[in-house]
């Protein structure tokens, strides 16, 4: 498959007559390789604190209090409908400014979590509501508290149903980190930018880039794979 | 054990499921059968017997004990006993092993060991040693329901609540379970049984108490409600049910 995907992409870009000049990738390779670090630290920072705040949203949403489930869906809706453009721009140059956190990789990581984590806590809500009554009852008789409950019966078995979406929703968490570039955020994206303007050429930058990408986003989905594997049972 | 209810009330929406429901055993039961047509309210009360559902009002007293109306009090309650549900409910992603060994180690504080002994213990006495380590998809229905009362014995409870535990059973497979259940009870173990099996809870039942549209039409010693029912809808039941059995 990955020859004959090759061959395509070889035979297209030989009929539009490109000229490649791939110099200016190889003399900025250092700045692509600390660019592509950054996105895997900020990435790898935002995806733990976007499951933090999808499982607490998801609470929220499930809580016996009124304000704090009306508080969570209104959260999970502003962020959701919301492009994640604007809540970089107003998050970091106004909300951040104005409590005086100068950090944009702090920020960054901050914001591109609460956004992920918004899909996330829809993902996790869905799971978690899908373990049959019957289920929650036998965990009931059987003397388990509702932490109990939570812990040893529903989570378990939401864990295995939440995982093909979750994979799906930490991959696009990658590639959105990209976006992180507009509060001055030097990712891979940005620096593809800079070595494009600077060595006057058009679209070297992006195929590796690409790469880079895939790089990170197939390994994920295989391990989520496995790992559904370990915790297929028949039901 | 002496079971007793005087004027419970559970409603589901706009339903009234246990519609003043009053009753009182004799003091020597021990193993009360709840009768009556489907949608009669006895899955109902057999959840409220055991605390699993708490009443709008109304009382329920065991052994001169008046059981709580609030849901931490019927948590602890509950703990001290025992349920089976027809449609077995175990944890699918448990082994039968670790179905009973779970709650003796998350809810009755044995270490581990100790609670993969009696899960040991019991799943052995129910024919299940040699699938302890499957699953529950990997166990045929009666060999489930097996595992399920496995679990509800485990703890060793005051009162073991089966509800309707063949319905979803083939013929042999019911036997299997009944087997496991008329052994019980003829070991002193306290059961309440809600069930469609009259010739069943004839054999084993000391004290029926017969439900129809959330009401008690008759609560008497099994002898005589087997052989002079007093309610007509009991009479009607009865016949109903032994023409094809």
């Amino acid at each position: 498959m990955l020859a004959v995907v090759s061959g395509a992409l070889y035979a297209t870009f030989a009929t539009v007559q490109y000229r490649w000049n791939w110099t200016g990738v190889w003399q900025y390779r250092h700045q692509l390789m600390a660019g592509w670090l950054f996105t895997l630290c900020i990435s790898a920072g935002a995806m733990v604190f976007s499951i933090l705040v999808g499982f607490l949203l998801m609470t929220g949403r499930r809580s016996p209090w009124e304000p704090v489930r009306v508080l969570s869906g209104g959260l999970v809706e502003f962020l959701r409908g919301t492009p994640l453009l604007v809540q970089l721009l107003i998050g970091y140059y106004v909300i951040a400014n104005a409590l005086h956190i100068n950090e944009p990789f702090l920020v960054g990581t901050l914001l591109l979590g609460f956004f992920e984590g918004a899909y996330l806590a829809e993902i996790f809500r869905g799971s978690v509501e899908s373990i049959g009554a019957s289920q929650r009852e036998a965990a009931r008789a059987v003397g388990f508290s509702v932490y109990q409950t939570y812990r040893f019966v529903i989570i378990p078995q939401a864990f295995r149903r939440a995982l093909p979406g979750t994979t799906g929703q930490l991959v696009s968490l990658i590639k959105d980190s990209s976006l992180l570039s507009v509060i001055g955020i030097e990712e891979l994206v940005q620096r593809v930018k800079a070595m494009n303007s600077a060595s006057y050429t058009a679209l070297e930058g992006y195929l590796p880039l690409a790469l880079a990408y895939l790089a990170v986003t197939l390994p994920l989905s295989w391990w989520a794979r496995r790992l559904e594997r370990r915790f297929a049972y028949e039901t | 054990m002496k079971l007793e209810a005087r004027h419970v009330v559970k409603s589901f929406g706009a339903h009234a499921a246990l519609a003043g429901v009053t009753f009182a055993t004799a003091d020597t039961a021990h193993v009360v059968a709840l009768l009556g047509p489907s949608g009669g309210g006895k899955s109902t009360l057999l959840r409220v017997l055991g605390c699993l559902l708490v009443p709008e009002s109304g009382e329920v007293i065991m052994d001169g004990e008046t059981l709580p109306n609030d849901e931490a009090g019927a948590l602890a309650e509950r703990r001290k006993n025992g349920f089976v549900f027809q449609g077995y409910n175990l944890f699918p992603h448990l082994t039968a092993l670790e179905n009973v060994a779970l709650p003796l180690r998350a809810v009755h504080s044995m270490d581990d060991q100790a609670a993969d002994a009696r899960a040991r213990e019991l799943l052995d006495r129910l024919g299940l040693s040699a699938h302890e380590n499957k699953r529950p998809a990997q166990l045929s229905g009666g060999q489930q329901q097996r595992a399920a009362i496995a679990r509800a014995l485990a703890p060793k409870p005051r009162l073991l609540l089966l509800d309707e535990p063949t319905s979803a059973l083939d013929p042999v497979m019911t036997g299997e379970v009944l087997d496991v259940i008329r052994e019980l009870a003829e070991g002193g173990q306290n059961i309440v049984l809600a069930t469609h099996e009259i010739s069943f809870a004839r054999l084993v039942a000391d004290w029926v108490v017969f439900l129809a549209d959330g009401k008690v039409a008759e609560s008497s010693a099994a002898e005589v409600f087997f052989t002079r029912p007093k309610s007509a809808l009991a009479q009607q039941y009865l016949e109903g049910l032994s023409k094809y059995r």
